[in-house]
């Protein structure tokens, strides 16, 4: 061994470039604006840094407490499906600023996905930042007319005798998904339930398993 | 706010390719649906994307439609549906000659 720290290089995963490729418009653009706010004394670094971690909070749990309550609290669920859910979700002590909230359940008639075909529009505050593929183009452009065969490769196969319905986030609406609880899970706490449900069921791709 | 249509009523998108900002999608333009629900009154986004106030607020409706309606060789069971958040001016009754659903 000649590299001087006894192993050597082969991580068995991608590294990330010592050297970045250039940057992009938008890094300058980001950089510039940030570093210009702090000079202006307009925001601290100190405040942007709470406001990423505020941000990198909002995760797919959030949403698994609201489904699993529901699973379990029939007059919740009940309010949750009528029109606005903002308030109610409000309530639970998550915030979701000034977005209006749909909340919409699949059952044994019907199956429901999420997209929004003209930009990237997604309940950031219920579910953090979306999966890259819900952004990508192949995803927003096909789920409108193939839906059904979208689901199956994410693994999703929808009986006939269920519809399915695509609800295309164009505007100022949000969309989240109430799965389907699973069977066998009767004995459960909500806290477990909660633990179940995973992000691409309340996107609408994928349905709540068992493990 | 008052609603042209109402939740269950037929209507068509318009067809028009206006410059600039707007959020109808292009597959939807010249199709017909129904209205599944009214989901309030929202300043338009047609103005606002270019700092204008977009006042005022205009009714915006969820408008539920057949894929077969959208997609003439959907191959998928007829129940299957799109709904889709459509702003007010972008809505016209649908005629009877115009219900392909």
């Amino acid at each position: 061994m000649s590299d001087g720290h006894g192993h050597t290089h082969d991580h068995g995963h991608d590294v990330r470039p010592d050297n970045e490729r250039p940057w992009s418009e938008d890094q300058y653009l980001e950089t510039a604006l940030r570093e210009l706010l702090i000079e202006k004394g307009v925001l601290t670094p100190a405040e942007i840094h709470r406001q990423v971690e505020a941000m990198d909070a909002r995760t797919p749990a959030r949403g698994g407490r609201i489904v699993a309550r529901a699973w379990t609290d029939p007059a919740f669920k009940a309010r949750l499906l009528a029109d606005d859910a903002s308030d109610v979700v409000r309530e639970m002590g998550i915030e979701i600023e000034p977005v209006r909230l749909l909340v919409v359940e699949n059952t044994d008639t019907v199956h429901n996905v999420v997209v929004c075909t003209l930009c990237s529009c997604y309940p950031r505050n219920l579910l953090g930042i979306p999966p890259d593929w819900y952004k990508a183009r192949a995803y927003r452009s096909r789920v409108v007319f193939e839906p059904r065969a979208v689901l199956r490769e994410f693994g999703t196969e929808i009986a006939d005798d269920r519809v399915v319905r695509v609800h295309d986030s164009t505007a100022d609406m949000r969309y989240m998904v109430l799965p389907r609880r699973p069977a066998g899970t009767e004995g459960l706490s909500e806290d477990d339930l909660a633990a179940l449900v995973n992000r691409d069921a309340m996107i609408g791709v994928a349905e709540v398993a068992v493990p | 706010m008052t609603a042209r249509f109402d939740p269950g009523d037929r209507v068509r998108v318009r067809v028009d390719y206006p410059h600039g900002h707007c959020r109808t999608p292009f597959y939807c333009r010249g199709k017909s649906g129904e209205v599944e629900r009214i989901c309030g009154a929202f300043r338009n986004p047609e103005v606002l994307a270019y700092g204008g106030e977009g006042l005022p607020k205009l009714p915006l409706y969820r408008v539920r439609f057949r894929q077969a309606e959208l997609w003439p060789d959907y191959r998928g069971p007829d129940g299957d549906v799109v709904e889709i958040e459509l702003y007010e001016h972008w809505l016209e009754p649908a005629d009877e000659e115009g219900q392909s659903g």
